[in-house]
């Protein structure tokens, strides 16, 4: 894995986590986006790191890397969480959901990345992902109902582009039409 | 973040085993505070003990007291929630919602709450000089940038708070920690969990190294009706408490009965003082008899030049509660409007 040819940080004292001999890769099952994986992952690599580097799936975005912009939002055993301060070896059996994974087989989107389409609901784009899985989770989780409740929602997820007005219209948009079926 | 080993254990006392075989062993369980500190460097195990799948921890149980037994890895989402906790005990659903995000929440556990570790930006700075990550290295915060910083219990080692929400909630409703050790069980009321600084600022609690959360356990429910979790920050949500008061109140009429206050936000651990408590007994509720209670939970209150402001925001901020608990009007947690 890329992070162990990473020369050790200058005036670093090296630990005795690194004098020791490594820890072996511990084994760990994970469904993505449906598909059932059987992986082998260090001991400290975040979920996002393994979604990222390992697995490819670029969609979910770091962002600060310490659960403060929520850019790497998904959706773990249906709840929304932060990808980065996830150990991925803690979530061994978990089912997990990126922005890779929520359009259909055939591509057709899901209706909260219609809606973000729809209400032009970002700007960079670089916080979508996380904002879509965040606000799919949130839908789910159905606490909010009113526009000032998507707000105190969606606190998790930080644009700073500033499409929030646009954001909550889309959830908004999204919440009315479930709640007409 | 630093190499380590991973074990992940089946049963408490598996769990007990490894930290008590490996003295720089860290339990996880949400992780969203230990990871975040790990990659700062602030935390450096060289084995960490995967509490999440321990059997028998992650449910919420009638006591057979009256009270309600929350286990250590409930997350904060799933307390808050709950019905029961939501009808018996309102205060601390709403200040599990005050916390936080929705993302952290959800993985967040009510264990891992109670060891939250303080937000001072020394603490976290691993280039800088503190006494809680680092003894004997000195406090730059007393003299430096202090705007989160305590006012009560500080000492000339440490002026940092404990930035939990759920820990003020739990102190006014006097919960009781269950933990497990080699030698077997007991319990720590909340007022004795966490400690102050002293000169030994880097124990947060009064937890042995090699004890594990069990679960948290609520006394029979009293405060119901009367009780508000008020709490004021730098941005409307997503941020850590400058001042957060607990307000729980047993009325009759117009009269206290009995008086539960906490605050969180000005010192290194929830901050009750009994006796202003006391002096609300049998008294009318009214701006008069809070603005006494104000001064003596405050008594002996320092500021040390950016915090300074707390110390009246902490005043009113004790009167505003008592007077949401009193009307029986609880601060909504969505609309931040302070009424």
């Amino acid at each position: 894995m890329a992070d162990l040819d990473l020369p050790l940080r200058q005036g670093f004292a090296p630990d005795a986590g690194i004098s020791q001999a490594l820890p072996d890769d511990i084994p760990i099952t994970l469904t993505i986006n449906g598909e059932r994986r059987e992986l082998h992952v260090r001991p400290w690599t975040t979920l996002l790191d393994l979604l990222r580097e390992d697995l490819s799936l670029y969609g979910t975005k770091k962002g600060c890397d310490h659960g403060q912009c929520g850019s790497c939002t998904v959706l773990i055993d249906g709840q929304r969480m932060n990808s980065c301060l996830a150990l991925a070896v803690t979530k061994d059996g978990c089912e997990v959901t990126t922005i890779e994974g929520l359009a259909a087989p055939d591509g057709t989107l899901h209706p909260m990345q219609e809606a973000f389409i729809e209400h032009d609901a970002f700007q960079c784009g670089y916080c979508t992902p996380g904002q879509i899985c965040s606000a799919v989770g949130l839908l789910k989780e159905g606490h909010a109902r009113t526009p000032e409740e998507i707000r105190e929602m969606m606190s998790g997820n930080i644009c700073r582009c500033g499409a929030y007005t646009n954001i909550v219209d889309a959830i908004e948009d999204v919440m009315a039409k479930e709640g007409a079926k | 973040m630093n190499r380590f080993s991973i074990a992940r254990p089946g049963s408490v006392a598996e769990a007990v085993r490894e930290v008590t075989t490996h003295p720089a062993a860290k339990f996880i369980a949400g992780g969203t505070n230990l990871v975040d500190l790990m990659k700062y460097d602030v935390e450096r195990p060289t084995h960490v003990v995967d509490l999440s799948r321990l059997p028998g921890l992650n449910t919420i149980e009638e006591t057979g007291e009256g009270g309600l037994r929350l286990g250590a890895l409930v997350s904060n989402t799933a307390a808050a929630y709950d019905e029961r906790v939501k009808e018996r005990y309102p205060l601390l659903s709403s200040a599990l919602l005050a916390g936080a995000t929705p993302q952290l929440r959800n993985a967040a556990t009510m264990g891992g709450n109670l060891l939250q570790r303080t937000r001072c930006y020394y603490f976290y700075d691993a280039a800088t000089p503190c006494n809680k990550r680092q003894p004997g290295t000195g406090c730059p915060a007393k003299d430096g940038v202090n705007r989160i910083h305590a006012i009560l219990g500080t000492s000339e080692h440490c002026i940092a708070t404990h930035p939990s929400d759920m820990c003020v909630a739990l102190a006014a409703l006097e919960a009781v920690v269950k933990v497990a050790g080699p030698q077997g069980e007991r319990s720590i009321p909340m007022a004795d969990f966490h400690r102050l600084p002293g000169n030994m600022p880097e124990k947060d609690t009064n937890l042995h190294g090699d004890e594990i959360i069990l679960a948290i356990e609520l006394p029979e429910p009293r405060f119901g009706k009367n009780h508000t979790y008020l709490k004021l920050r730098d941005r409307l949500s997503y941020a850590f408490a400058l001042v957060s008061v607990a307000a729980a109140l047993e009325m009759d009429g117009e009269k206290v009965v009995e008086a539960r206050i906490a605050l969180g936000g000005v010192a290194h651990k929830p901050w009750r003082v009994p006796e202003a408590e006391e002096m609300l007994r049998g008294k009318a509720a009214g701006r008069e008899a809070f603005s006494a209670v104000a001064d003596r939970i405050l008594q002996g209150a320092q500021g040390y030049g950016g915090n300074s402001f707390k110390i009246e925001l902490a005043h009113r901020a004790i009167i505003r509660a008592l007077s949401q608990a009193a009307a029986g009007t609880p601060q909504s947690q969505t609309d931040k409007r302070i009424q």
